[in-house]
């Protein structure tokens, strides 16, 4: 159903039935990191070259996906999947092997909600019964997509994030399971002319802003009616502009609010300065904390915002800004309403 | 004496970039291409030549002073060749450093793979 402005809500619930996550070394060193399925040692995988770690990041999470999972892959309808490459390269590359449909998603960190929010689509218009939603990131493979070559070796200004080696899978299904998506928001592309794209915190923390604001307005709602709000990778810059963003228009989200690249890393003692980023930074988070948070009853309602700051290495040297974009689901434990 | 020299001076001109890196938002690029130009203006109001002789390779072997040796190749060519020395003279003083770095950046690149940084 339809909801204001840019918001969904599904007249039958998506159930997420699993979740997979494949991480690198320093993620796994880091507070979530006991939570994480996978642990990929190598940073390389064993591959020879960075782009090719990522895929094979990607095709561990989609297999670890299909072993807990009850379904065949055959039953997987559609993926929806995505990275930060150019042209996508991670994906396309990573699951050419399982024959399963593909969309390949760009929205850069955001990815990952913008998969759960078109496999909810999809499953709820029926085209589907069961699809998987995936996004990855490799700190290498970014680094050199979107700064410099690691070889190069420059040194990295305090407002930076550190872009997660890692990827996040999600089976979503028509068929009842605790957790489920009820609903989305999709974000518009907010632009407040920053330019510094080494302070992504501060391009997407308006279009966060933007997206909890036109959530709450759509649903008819405020913050009380979610036990927490998570953004993608806001970092801490990012963090206090939207708490700040937020305040101003009357709504105080501090008391229920983090952020995956806060959680992920333990900014003093892994010097990640502002924390984590990337796509994978907010699907494995998800995957890992944020599901075993609501699967466990912790948090009964979560409004997750992956956050993703629209730049490439073109725009950025033309001297554009750097525009941000959000993408709200609304994820929820239903089993305890069903008792 | 001359190994402590060279060591404070440059040290000090990386503490100078440091601040730079750190407080203003220029990207690394751009603060290398300042110090190439710094080191060409300074070496043409004749203040980058005393100090080197001062410093040693606390002073030739930064950016600035690659600076100073394209000026130095390009006025001596000026002086010999007239016009034409202006597209010659910075290509012929900075061969042996660029081809210098060529080469041992592809001999390591035999020796050494690429890792993650650490932090």
């Amino acid at each position: 159903m339809q909801k204001g402005k840019q918001s969904v809500l599904f007249d039958k619930p998506i159930f997420i039935e699993t979740v997979s996550s494949v991480v690198g070394k320093k993620e796994s060193e880091g507070p979530l990191g006991e939570l994480f399925d996978v642990v990929v040692e190598d940073e390389m995988s064993g591959k020879e070259n960075w782009e090719k770690a990522e895929s094979a990041l990607l095709e561990q999470a989609v297999d670890k996906l299909l072993v807990k999972t009850r379904y065949k892959k055959e039953d997987f309808r559609y993926m929806f999947a995505g990275d930060l490459l150019g042209q996508l390269i991670a994906t396309s590359f990573g699951v050419r092997r399982y024959e399963i449909p593909v969309f390949g998603l760009y929205g850069a960190c955001s990815t990952f909600g913008e998969a759960l929010a078109l496999g909810a689509i999809t499953v709820s218009s029926g085209a589907a019964n069961q699809v998987i939603a995936a996004a990855s990131s490799h700190f290498a493979s970014a680094e050199k997509q979107f700064r410099f070559p690691l070889e190069y070796g420059n040194q990295r200004p305090p407002a930076s994030t550190w872009t997660v080696t890692g990827c996040g899978a999600a089976a979503l299904t028509n068929e009842t399971q605790p957790v489920a998506i009820t609903g989305i928001t999709t974000g518009k592309i907010i632009d407040y002319g920053v330019k510094d794209s080494m302070n992504m915190g501060a391009c997407m923390a308006p279009a966060a802003a933007d997206l909890i604001l036109a959530n709450f307005e759509d649903l008819g709602v405020d913050e009380k009616y979610y036990d927490c709000i998570i953004t993608g990778d806001l970092g801490i810059v990012g963090r206090k502009i939207l708490i700040d963003l937020l305040h101003e228009k009357g709504h105080d989200i501090s008391g229920r609010y983090t952020d995956c690249g806060i959680e992920i890393f333990d900014a003093a003692s892994q010097n990640t300065q502002a924390g984590g980023s990337g796509c994978g930074c907010s699907a494995v988070t998800f995957c890992a904390y944020i599901m075993k948070n609501i699967t466990g009853g912790k948090w009964k309602r979560v409004l997750f915002v992956p956050t993703g700051a629209l730049l490439s290495t073109v725009s950025y040297n033309e001297g554009e800004s750097v525009p941000g974009i959000a993408h709200g689901v609304i994820v929820e434990n239903l089993s305890s309403q069903s008792n | 004496m001359e190994f402590i020299k060279a060591f404070i001076v440059g040290g000090l001109i990386c503490v100078l970039v440091q601040i730079l890196m750190e407080k203003t938002k220029l990207m690394p690029g751009r603060i290398m291409v300042l110090l190439v130009c710094s080191g060409v203006v300074l070496g043409a109001v004749g203040l980058y030549e005393p100090f080197q002789e001062f410093a040693g390779a606390g002073a030739s072997v930064p950016l600035l002073g690659f600076g100073n040796v394209l000026w130095k190749g390009i006025k001596t060519a000026v002086d010999e060749e007239g016009v034409l020395g202006l597209f010659k003279g910075g290509f012929t003083a900075c061969a042996v450093g660029v081809s210098a770095a060529l080469l041992f950046g592809y001999i390591a690149s035999w020796i050494f793979k690429p890792h993650m940084k650490k932090k």
